[in-house]
């Protein structure tokens, strides 16, 4: 077991860097813009999808074997369908704020691409263990590129972050990023800000060869 | 629920407008916009499957209500949706071989597509009628088409003109919908 775990840790961490849902591969856009005008939707939104990912590949994963190739996509569907409707209820039964705040994105989750893409992708293909680690590890990275999302977001919109004022009444919120065009806009800066970053990272790599070559 | 068609109709045409103002169906409209003479098509079918949808999900609700299954919409809407794609996409394969090859990956992701679930959850949570429903889905699918080829449209420009390295691609694309986005706050209202 202890030559497995750093393969496990490299299979989590997967999902939450470099195949990041969000920024990398552009996933579940909907509920990402829809639901991030606060930290705290942004985290439970984030939360409830991982946790469905994470139940519905593990049994994904069991039924590897006994489901038939032609109607595997249909089989993955009503396993999804069933979490999203158990998480939906416990949601509504711990807080109906949230429950109200998050709207009919909770449900929404079924048509989530990242869930349906990592049943057929991975959770198909491997083990329970390694499909739910592989599960978690972009159930994680999803919260990430949500919460993300949801700090700026409210930060700028709304002067607040999880709830606390941060910059005095002298503030004068920018309404629009709460809005839906904000939604847009900050997703695309912040992939600007990663495609700069990457840029930068070559810059320095190809810079530093250079040097080496005229010494 | 006193809401006209009408009102019903340019609500979700226009001032909370599918794509643009509620979130759904981002994955086609990122993906699909690139050419209009796919991204019209794309939004015809989705539009279909939407009115199909939304037609059986109202059916389905009544019984549902009457069997006291409120529990099991949510999977029976997916069965539902997931059954009339599979009807477009064999209607298209018989008589449209070229555009079935043109739409390719994004014809199956219909199913998951959130503005045609988003249809059949939000008529049921607004207790829509029969003709309410039709008239949601119809506005909801035309608003759909509408974002998609106004994007399109945009986009097919852009590849012409001069756009730095840095915001190619997809950040390009988002910038852009969060401009159109804002101008179809100028609708807000509209609807009553």
């Amino acid at each position: 077991m202890s030559a497995a775990a750093p393969q496990t840790w490299d299979e989590f961490m997967e999902g939450v860097w470099k195949q990041n849902p969000t920024f990398v591969m552009i996933l579940g856009m909907c509920p990402t813009l829809a639901v991030t005008v606060s930290a705290i939707n942004a985290i439970s939104m984030g939360l409830s999808t991982a946790l469905v990912l994470i139940a519905s590949c593990g049994l994904v994963s069991m039924m590897r074997n006994v489901t038939p190739k032609e109607v595997r996509i249909a089989v993955y569907i009503v396993i999804i369908a069933t979490f999203v409707t158990a998480v939906d209820y416990a949601i509504q039964a711990i807080s109906l704020a949230l429950y109200d705040a998050l709207g009919a994105f909770i449900q929404l989750i079924v048509v989530n691409c990242i869930i349906l893409g990592r049943a057929e992708a991975h959770a198909a293909k491997n083990p329970p263990w390694p499909a739910m680690v592989n599960a978690a590890g972009m159930g994680v990275g999803f919260t990430i590129g949500l919460l993300a999302l949801g700090v700026v977001r409210e930060i700028l919109g709304a002067g607040t972050l999880f709830g606390i004022s941060l910059f005095g009444v002298g503030f004068q919120p920018w309404v629009i990023m709460v809005l839906p065009p904000g939604g847009f806009f900050v997703l695309g800066a912040w992939l600007l800000f990663f495609s700069w970053l990457e840029r930068r990272k070559l810059r320095r790599q190809s810079s530093a060869t250079e040097v080496a070559h005229h010494v | 629920m006193s809401e006209s068609a009408f009102q019903i109709f340019v609500n979700a045409l226009l001032a909370n407008n599918f794509v643009l103002a509620m979130f759904l169906g981002l994955c086609p409209f990122l993906g699909v916009s690139g050419k209009l003479d796919t991204a019209f098509p794309m939004g015809v079918a989705t539009t279909f499957v939407m009115l199909v949808a939304s037609l059986c999900a109202y059916g389905l609700n009544l019984l549902l209500t009457a069997f006291h299954l409120e529990f099991l919409r949510l999977i029976s809407y997916i069965v539902i949706i997931a059954s009339s794609v599979q009807l477009v996409e064999m209607v298209l394969k018989k008589y449209s071989p070229a555009l079935f090859r043109a739409l390719g990956i994004y014809l199956p992701l219909i199913t998951t597509n959130c503005a045609v679930l988003g249809v059949a959850l939000f008529q049921t949570a607004r207790e829509y009628d029969f003709v309410q429903s039709v008239t949601f889905s119809i506005g909801g699918g035309a608003g759909f088409t509408l974002a998609l080829v106004l994007m399109a449209s945009v986009r097919e420009r852009l590849t012409l003109s001069n756009v730095p390295d840095l915001a190619q691609g997809t950040a390009l694309s988002l910038m852009l919908a969060g401009i159109l986005s804002l101008s179809f706050m100028g609708f807000a209202g509209l609807g009553g």
